[in-house]
């Protein structure tokens, strides 16, 4: 039943729908970099957009090549995107609250009030300590 | 020139679309964690168009390229942010 599939068509047809779709998210995330009025709005797009841009990417690339070795060091990559990605979001976002990185001013704040109080005033304490 | 190498073509312009809006994003970026994210967007954008070179070409050894590029980006922006942390004005 399954002798006459061409599969390298099919192959390739899954890899092209894939990749449309990674670069479709990769393009979203950029124009949200470039479009967004905030530093953490604009860091929330494209962590996500990315992240799951790439990912799509790298499967499509994957099932492609059909082989073993190119599919450990596909899934490598994928994971260790993964992990570093809110990693590094998270540093970057923290560094900027305590740099005093200016929010939007429609966003709706009463809640993070005292929490900005504290980092800020931590950043105050650790220069005046350094001086 | 089958169609699946049209549309790898087509995915290539616009991962360089993509490069160019990060690079304007990178210039009038008003701080500086604004550049480290447009750094760390700019690195996935050239992981993703390595990865599209290797199909597009079928020579298994550029993946190689992409690792090295995905470990090297997270260092990046990490010492990016730690230089940020550390550094009083």
């Amino acid at each position: 039943m399954f002798e006459n599939i061409n599969y390298l068509l099919l192959r390739e047809i899954v890899s092209s729908v894939l990749i449309m779709l990674g670069v479709a998210f990769m393009l979203i995330a950029t124009i949200g970099l470039l479009r967004f009025p905030d530093f953490y709005i604009r860091m929330s797009a494209i962590t996500k957009g990315a992240t799951l841009g790439l990912t799509l990417i790298l499967t499509g690339m994957g099932i492609y090549f059909n082989e073993a070795d190119m599919l450990i060091k596909v899934l490598l990559i994928i994971g260790f995107t993964f992990i570093t990605s809110p990693v590094s979001a998270h540093v970057i976002g923290r560094t900027a609250v305590r740099n005093k990185i200016p929010f939007w001013d429609r966003t709706n704040l009463d809640e993070f009030k005292d929490y900005l109080h504290k980092e800020h005033m931590a950043r105050d304490h650790e220069k005046d300590g350094k001086e | 020139m089958s169609i699946f190498s049209v549309t790898l073509i087509v995915a290539m312009a616009a991962l360089s679309i993509c490069l160019v809006l990060t690079a304007i994003r990178f210039a009038l970026g008003p701080t500086l964690p604004d550049r480290i994210t447009a750094f760390d967007l700019f690195v996935a954008n050239v992981i993703g168009m390595v990865a599209i070179y290797t199909e597009l070409t079928g020579n298994a050894d550029f993946i190689d390229v992409a690792i090295i590029l995905s470990l090297f980006g997270f260092l990046g922006s990490i010492s990016f942010a730690y230089y940020l942390m550390k550094s009083t004005r």
